[in-house]
């Protein structure tokens, strides 16, 4: 590509972008989120601040004992912030390409001097920046309380973080791409549904380790491979604890089975090619 | 710039099937340079399919074609394109201004030009006050006139309308007429798609009539087939051979309720055929003309059996 045509494609990309987050400021849908996700901070701020306080006063709990529970209350919060920016990134984007196609606004988009795949891409890296921002305020903030109220960080933070990250990223890209064929109601279940029968597949495969039946772990493999989200969160949990907490599944995050590290593999891969689908679909529909 | 005469749409058995539905069975029109264009036909000719073809809105199935000597959906050519949909819809959040910033951008137009278009644009479809109010709160003649702006912003070589006056009152289309008027003084090539056969026959060089997916006629409207006139003679007794004699001065002559009606070419037969009655010895009580019109056009061309759309 000229370096005329790479500009050409970067300034469509950032028009894509700009119009997209300015859409979810105007809308107030950016204000709806951060207002629920204070709300959200804030009781588990609280929540934190008494059970911190309480073990301080706890004078026979040992410091490995103190230190498992914040370990667990932490998780615990980033579980929630798991589940909302799941939802978010499955909602926010859900209208974003099939609702202009619907509506026709698309059609004035797409006559314009850009190339429909600088579209797909604005859109995508604009709900991706979204998502992952709204990811990164919640999940920091869970991080800042326990590291302000109970002066503790899990271990692993950071992977921890990026493996959600991925996730999300993940959950927004197989949303754009189906939006590329189906309308949003239809969009919204199909992907909800996938993460569902993940989530589902997940608890079938620590039932079927804990009882030791190899088809019922089978089963939740093949979900997970099916729709790789829940396991990342699954990997992020794993990495955010000890070695100790994770051998002994001392915690609902503990569990039986952890996913293979191979996952990310595939998830990285799973994203990839749905974005090609995405755009190879877009690129060729009626609009 | 295009030379006046060069083709500015050429399409060759354009057609576009959605599974056995044939939507579009074979275009194949050549539109030239500064020319104001009418595509006519009844609802789901497949006019607006046509329109999406052209602008690398919709693949064709089969065919050929060029916009502007380039290949369909070539983003150069869409550079200076213009289109306005019909039901021109719009991301109700934006205001006026930003709308046509948006699109300004989707252009590649700099910052500089960008504003000076977007302001003189506005100014021009009279919504310099309205610039910042969301979409949402504007009347569909402001939505319709936005659109229109938009359609203009890169001073395009070609426009496409696609039923730029529905939902405009009296001034709202004498606006897009006006607007009509100065793109054919600059050279600009307007593509239009209507079905207010009053506003094209006021504003179009050319039309073509599109049925079932065939462009079945092409009619420029300054030619002598169209500046025909239609002639109703209240005549006395006569020969039967009259009809017969009548035929050297103009086509379709025909006995109709007690009289007998014929298309000349011109007001300048008319004498002519007066004299020609009175030598025969015919009584001739009255003689009354009228231009043929696009709808009679519309009638003829799309024959019996249409129904409404």
């Amino acid at each position: 590509m000229k370096a005329s045509g790479r500009g050409e494609v970067m300034r469509g990309l950032l028009t894509i972008v700009r119009i997209t987050v300015h859409e979810a400021v105007r809308r107030r849908i950016l204000l709806a989120a951060l207002l629920c996700g204070a709300a959200f901070l804030a009781l588990y701020g609280t929540g934190f601040y008494f059970v911190a306080r309480e073990m301080q006063h706890e004078a026979a709990a040992s410091l490995l004992q103190r230190r498992l529970a914040l370990n667990l209350l932490v998780l615990a919060g980033l579980f929630a912030v798991n589940f909302l920016s799941v939802m978010t990134a499955v909602l926010l984007p859900a209208d974003a390409l099939s609702g202009e196609i619907a509506s026709g606004v698309m059609q004035t988009v797409a006559s314009k001097p850009v190339r429909r795949s600088t579209i797909v891409l604005g859109k995508w890296a604009a709900y991706v920046l979204l998502v992952g921002g709204y990811l990164l305020l919640l999940a920091g903030g869970v991080l800042a309380i326990g590291r302000g109220l109970g002066h503790f960080t899990p271990p692993a933070a950071g992977a921890g973080l990026a493996l959600m990250a991925l996730e999300c990223a993940l959950l927004v890209t197989v949303v754009i791409a189906c939006g590329t064929r189906f309308g949003t109601i239809t969009n919204g279940v199909v992907v909800l549904g996938l993460h569902g029968l993940a989530f589902i597949g997940n608890w079938v495969e620590q039932i079927g380790t804990f009882v030791g039946n190899d088809a019922a772990r089978a089963m939740g493999t093949i979900a997970s491979l099916i729709m790789p989200s829940e396991s990342l969160w699954q990997l992020a949990a794993s990495r955010m604890q000890p070695a100790v907490m994770r051998e002994l599944h001392m915690s609902p995050f503990s569990p039986a089975s952890v996913p293979s590290p191979a996952m990310i593999v595939w998830a990285a891969g799973y994203l990839g090619i749905a974005l090609l689908l995405g755009l190879r679909h877009f690129r060729r529909r009626a609009l | 710039m295009v030379p006046t005469t060069s083709p500015v749409i050429e399409t060759h058995g354009l057609r576009r099937q959605f599974g056995e539905k044939v939507a579009v069975a074979d275009l194949s029109l050549t539109v030239t340079a500064g020319e104001v264009f009418g595509f006519l036909g009844p609802n789901g000719a497949g006019k607006t399919t046509s329109l999406k073809m052209l602008l690398g809105l919709i693949a064709p199935t089969a065919g050929e074609a060029r916009v502007l000597g380039a290949p369909l959906g070539d983003r150069r050519a869409l550079g200076r394109v213009g289109f306005l949909p019909e039901h021109f819809r719009f991301p109700e959040w934006l205001t006026g201004h930003e709308l046509l910033e948006f699109h300004g951008r989707l252009y590649g137009l700099g910052r500089a030009r960008r504003r000076a278009r977007v302001d003189e644009l506005l100014e021009r479809v009279d919504l310099l006050d309205a610039a910042h109010r969301r979409l949402r709160d504007y009347s569909k003649g402001m939505l319709q006139r936005v659109g229109l702006a938009q359609a203009l912003l890169a001073e395009p070589a070609l426009v496409f309308l696609d039923e730029p006056t529905s939902g405009l009152d009296p001034l709202g289309r004498l606006l897009v007429r006006d607007i009509i008027g100065e793109l054919r003084g600059r050279g600009v090539t307007v593509f239009l798609n209507s079905h207010l056969l009053g506003e094209v026959e006021a504003t179009c060089d050319r039309v073509v009539f599109l049925r079932q997916g065939l462009t079945v006629h092409e009619l420029s409207l300054s030619s002598p087939e169209a500046a025909g006139l239609a002639v109703e003679l209240r005549l006395g007794p006569h020969g039967d051979d009259l009809l017969a004699g009548l035929a050297r001065f103009g086509t379709e002559v025909a006995e109709a309720d007690g009289g007998v009606r014929l298309v000349v070419g011109g007001e300048e037969t008319l004498p002519e055929l007066a004299r020609w009655l009175v030598e025969r010895g015919v009584p001739l009580y009255e003689m009354r003309c009228q231009r043929k019109s696009l709808e009679a056009w519309f009638l003829e061309v799309m024959g019996e059996g249409q129904r409404p759309g």
